[in-house]
């Protein structure tokens, strides 16, 4: 499943974190899941929220800059092999995974793996394929 | 000190040195005239004519030359020669990324050597004494300026060129050398390093450090002279002009003697362009009196000091300028290389198609200018991809070292940080202490 993340440029700096984060709670919006790229200069903050236009548009009404990609949601059993298989597939399709990473969808309590391809068509072909 | 023979120019009568400047001025004049399309357009425009300078006061009467006209006129535009004539040419950088290029006959390049002679024998170097010339050789004119003044005076050149600090070091230690060129943040970083690799600077046979092309102060002198065995002195001088050697400090290091039989100074205020007071601050104007290649008619240097017209105890006749401390415009001098913040600025744009904020900071590190580039993200050029970021950051640095020739840090910053200034951005943050 496509999904719409967030990126949020951060300086690599005590403090940066907090006002992205904070905006998204004065508006009430939840996050869903984060994950923090890090260099030594700079960071850069990707988000999966539920409402993902009015996360931008809060985001920017307080100064930060944003990008919204679309990134791939794949649902895995939890358990041994799961995220194997899918590399697999990614692998063999010569895919190049860009960033990925995961989390746990509390209501079914599926792990989801979120992707990066620089093609993310081109990845839901091959896995629709080999699925 | 034993007056060397080279010097005796700087010791010239004043009646004397009057007249050769009065006399090697109205040729110069005559020739720039004659030659220089842009020069006779000028004095033309005056109703003019070389016949009309009879007094050094009359250079008054003549238009100033400014560095946008070396660059308009890239890149020979401001020759009085033909090339035939010409054997050498050098290059600065300029304010839109195209180098300012200066040339030299053969009797320019004797001039130069004389006074880069003049300028080791005010610093009590002769035949014996070993020059490490750690100025860059190449374009910039530090590097071959002092290595022929250094070689016409008997002296034995090292012509080690800038760079590789530990082999600088080793060579300085075990060739003995007695004399050293350089920028003087650059000998700082020497000494640091010189205590890592177990050498004391204090008993090195070292007696003096020819330092320029950079501001500096007597706080650095100090340290410089604490901490290592020689005296360092302040050498000044500009490409357009001629390179280093338009003026040097003598044994009593109070004030930069000017080689007056060769330039003609003026200190004028920057504002109203009309002469300043003996004494009194202004901006520095140079015209050059023997020039053939490139004569060069009162020409702003933007660099602001004082005249002294008292005489020095040293006995010389020319007469000294205060140390160069700042500058009337935004240029400034990194590792000896102008730069301008409309490079950078180009710089960015090239890369970026539109101009961020962006702020420039300098700073000193262990004796040795930085420069900091600090951009802000916007959204045409923000990823959320690490790779792209930190390849737009190379791109930057990469773009800016083509048009500036020094290599910057670029940092990228959080929009809406860098501090916005009613009026004139101010894009320049000097933070180093000197």
């Amino acid at each position: 499943m496509k999904l719409q993340q967030l990126s949020v440029f951060l300086e690599n700096a005590p403090g940066q974190l907090q006002l992205p984060i904070d905006a998204l709670a004065k508006a009430g919006i939840n996050i869903v899941t984060l994950s923090l790229a890090d260099t030594e200069q700079f960071g850069i903050l990707r988000l999966i929220v539920e409402d993902p236009q009015k996360a931008q548009a809060v985001l920017e009404k307080v100064g930060c800059v944003v990008k919204v990609t679309d990134v791939l949601a794949i649902e895995v059993a939890d358990q041994p092999g799961g995220l194997s298989h899918i590399l697999n597939v990614v692998g063999k399709a010569g895919l190049n995974i860009e960033y990925m990473y995961a989390f746990t969808e509390k209501r079914s309590g599926k792990g989801l793996l979120v992707f990066r391809f620089s093609d993310s068509d081109a990845a839901i072909a091959a896995l629709q394929t080999a699925n | 000190m034993n007056r060397h023979p080279i010097s005796a120019p700087d010791f010239m009568q004043q009646a004397a040195l009057r007249d050769t400047q009065l006399s090697r001025l109205r040729q110069m004049v005559g020739r720039a005239y004659d030659n220089v399309t842009l020069f006779r357009q000028r004095m033309d425009a005056r109703s003019l004519k070389p016949a009309d300078i009879r007094s050094l006061a009359d250079v008054r009467k003549l238009p100033f030359t400014v560095k946008a006209d070396l660059r308009d006129t890239y890149p020979f535009g401001l020759f009085a020669s033909p090339m035939k004539d010409i054997v050498r040419l050098h290059a600065s950088s300029g304010t839109t990324g195209k180098p300012i290029v200066v040339a030299y006959t053969k009797d320019d390049i004797r001039v130069w050597t004389e006074t880069m002679m003049r300028s080791f024998a005010a610093c009590g170097l002769h035949e014996g004494d070993i020059i490490q010339n750690a100025y860059g050789y190449g374009l910039f004119t530090g590097g071959l300026g002092a290595h022929y003044g250094a070689e016409s005076l008997g002296a034995t050149v090292i012509p080690i060129s800038g760079g590789n600090t530990e082999r600088q070091l080793m060579v300085m230690k075990d060739f003995g050398v007695t004399a050293i060129c350089c920028t003087p943040s650059y000998f700082l970083h020497l000494i640091d390093q010189s205590q890592q690799m177990g050498i004391d600077m204090k008993k090195l046979p070292l007696r003096a450090g020819i330092f320029g092309a950079e501001p500096w102060t007597e706080g650095m002198r100090e340290r410089i002279e604490a901490e290592s065995s020689l005296k360092a002195y302040d050498i000044y001088g500009l490409s357009e002009i001629i390179g280093p050697g338009v003026g040097i400090e003598c044994e009593h290091q109070c004030g930069l003697h000017i080689f007056e039989d060769y330039f003609l100074v003026e200190i004028i205020d920057p504002q109203t362009l009309e002469p300043v007071p003996d004494g009194q601050e202004g901006e520095l104007v140079l015209t050059t009196l023997s020039k053939h290649a490139m004569p060069m008619i009162r020409y702003r240097t933007r660099d602001i000091t004082a005249l002294y017209p008292e005489p020095c105890h040293c006995g010389r006749t020319i007469r000294r300028i205060r140390r160069i401390g700042r500058r009337s415009d935004d240029m400034f001098i990194i590792r000896g290389v102008n730069v301008f913040p409309s490079q950078i600025e180009a710089a960015l744009l090239r890369v970026e198609g539109t101009l961020p904020h962006y702020v420039i900071v300098l700073t000193r590190e262990q004796d040795l200018d930085q420069v900091e580039v600090q951009v802000e993200v916007t959204p045409d050029f923000f990823s959320d991809e690490v790779r792209v970021l930190e390849e737009l950051q190379k791109k930057l640095v990469h773009s800016i070292e083509s048009i500036t020739g020094i290599r910057v840090a670029v940092r990228l910053v959080a929009p809406k940080t860098i501090q916005r200034s009613e009026g004139k951005a101010k894009r320049l943050l000097d933070k180093r202490k000197m």
